[in-house]
């Protein structure tokens, strides 16, 4: 489905993630950011930066890897993407919801 | 002597025993020599591990001697491996015996590490806190659970990947069936602790099955991921200080692949060997493939998983002998039976790109086993699954109309990302 994000369609899921990583910048990014009610800072792009090296690289993301990331510790995380960090900081970086079973 | 050829498989259990069979079978015995190495004298049937705490299996019907396995014309050497060396093509065992490889195959599996949690493999682990993950686990639990009197049972997945993604479901729902039968259901309460959306998480599955866990009062608590356990006050917490209560905790630890692993240098954060997810072999080395639970590719961790990838690379070893490209044939399929307690279950088939659906399996249409509906065929089909183990399975004998990639006839299907 097409949604409107910063003035620009874009395409989602139906949950909001973003099908095409082309279509995102960073003023996309703020406006999910928003609709999450967190305010990106210094740290939360430091974040995301690691998510998208971690994407690019087909690495799946998991709080053991944050642990290990050296970025941050797994309590800042869960400070900075309040709720379910994973699901919140992929949804705002434009990448997949890390995947499940069934 | 000296022309032949070595191929060392490092691991007897499902994969490794299975690849001793089949390429015990195809590869000329002029050229080449087979070698399989593992610690452990025991092949269990890790399947049985769910059915052991409740007395559904004895310990008996979970375990046999590995050796019996082992084609005799394959060297089983019976010895813990202390590191590969990919670039001198050699392993080195705790006894500093060299093997020198021309193809290597690792199916060293995964392993519970409940060290990974604060608290977890502590003073009360196997005592109100358990895994079903090992045989100890599951007999000491099947011990606990004869004379426990109630209370608060939480089944916990510490965090995900693990092998066998439904089997804490299973658990939960045949501890309904078994506090039922022992006619005190009512003093338990069970509660299912997820890191994952839900029990279930994708769409088909959710909708199919979700009635099972209103229908057994099973609670749930999902985004669950764990910080600690607090074995003084008996609670587990997560990193968003979220805490849950038990009497008795039933945990899956974190899984992680091998240590010699992590020694050899080979593994990611797990310890899993990063592999191609269509061929088997390692990344990094071409003349070395992985197999099973020891890869870290994005499809369950089952024997079913295995059972099929063996298949497949049975034939890119021999393409790869050849000198012939590899096929990309592994399709992620995985077919697994899912217990749903008093005598039913239910099974899925799914793989890389296709979600569980329903359908009918192995024939289209007729089935006999219907896909995502319980039934007690389906619970029968998964207690003959252990004599086909046994008999058909780890010997490396192709299961009839059951195919290594899946299936799309007679199955209603989405495609997904």
């Amino acid at each position: 489905m097409k949604k409107v994000i910063a003035n620009k369609e874009i395409d989602v899921n139906e949950e909001g993630y973003l099908l095409d990583f082309k279509q995102w910048d960073r003023e996309i990014c703020e406006c999910i950011a928003g609709e999450c009610d967190i305010v990106l800072t210094e740290r939360h792009w430091e974040v995301i930066e690691y998510i998208h090296d971690k994407h690019h690289k087909e690495e799946p993301l998991s709080i053991r890897g944050i642990k290990k990331s050296g970025v941050i510790d797994v309590k800042e995380f869960y400070s900075l993407f309040p709720g379910g960090p994973l699901k919140k900081a992929t949804l705002i970086a434009g990448i997949p919801k890390p995947k499940s079973c069934i | 002597m000296s022309d032949m050829k070595n191929l060392v498989i490092l691991g007897a259990g499902t994969s490794g025993t299975m690849m001793a069979n089949h390429l015990h079978a195809k590869l000329d015995k002029n050229d080449w020599e087979i070698t399989v190495v593992d610690q452990f004298k025991t092949h269990y049937y890790q399947p049985g591990f769910l059915f052991l705490p409740f007395d559904i299996y004895t310990t008996k019907q979970v375990k046999k001697n590995g050796k019996k396995f082992i084609p005799k014309r394959v060297h089983y050497i019976q010895e813990k491996i202390e590191m590969i060396l990919p670039e001198n093509n050699i392993v080195t065992l705790e006894s500093g015996t060299i093997l020198p490889y021309d193809i290597l195959i690792v199916a060293t599996g995964t392993k519970t590490a409940p060290d990974e949690i604060e608290g977890m493999n502590g003073p009360e682990w196997y005592k109100s806190i358990f895994d079903f993950y090992t045989y100890e686990g599951a007999k000491a639990l099947r011990d606990k659970l004869r004379e426990w009197e109630g209370g608060k049972l939480v089944v916990h997945i510490s965090e995900m990947p693990i092998k066998c993604p439904v089997a804490p479901l299973e658990f939960a729902f045949l501890a309904d069936s078994y506090f039922k039968n022992k006619g005190m259901r009512d003093k338990v309460e069970i509660t299912y602790v997820t890191p994952l959306d839900g029990a279930f998480t994708k769409p088909k599955a959710t909708k199919a099955l979700h009635y099972l866990l209103e229908e057994k009062n099973i609670k749930e608590v999902t985004n669950f991921n764990i910080e600690r356990v607090d074995f003084e006050q008996n609670k587990i917490i997560d990193y968003a200080d979220v805490e849950v209560e038990y009497d008795l905790l039933v945990t899956v630890p974190t899984n992680m692949g091998d240590a010699l692993i992590e020694r050899s240098g080979m593994g990611d954060d797990l310890n899993y060997i990063p592999t191609n997810k269509a061929t088997l072999q390692s990344n990094a080395h071409e003349n070395i493939f992985a197999i099973g639970d020891a890869t870290n590719l994005p499809a369950s961790k089952a024997g079913s998983v295995a059972h099929f990838e063996a298949e497949i690379l049975t034939d890119n070893i021999l393409r790869y002998i050849n000198g012939e490209p590899l096929k990309e044939e592994f399709d992620g399929h995985a077919n697994c039976f899912i217990e749903t307690g008093n005598g039913k279950a239910l099974l899925i088939d799914f793989n890389y790109t296709h979600e569980p659906v329903e359908g009918s399996f192995p024939f289209p249409h007729v089935g006999p086993l219907k896909l995502l509906k319980e039934s007690r065929t389906n619970h029968m089909g998964k207690m003959a699954f252990r004599w086909i183990y046994w008999n058909m399975l780890i010997k490396g004998r192709h299961i009839p109309f059951v195919s290594s990639t899946m299936s799309e006839k007679g199955k209603q299907y989405d495609e997904v990302k």
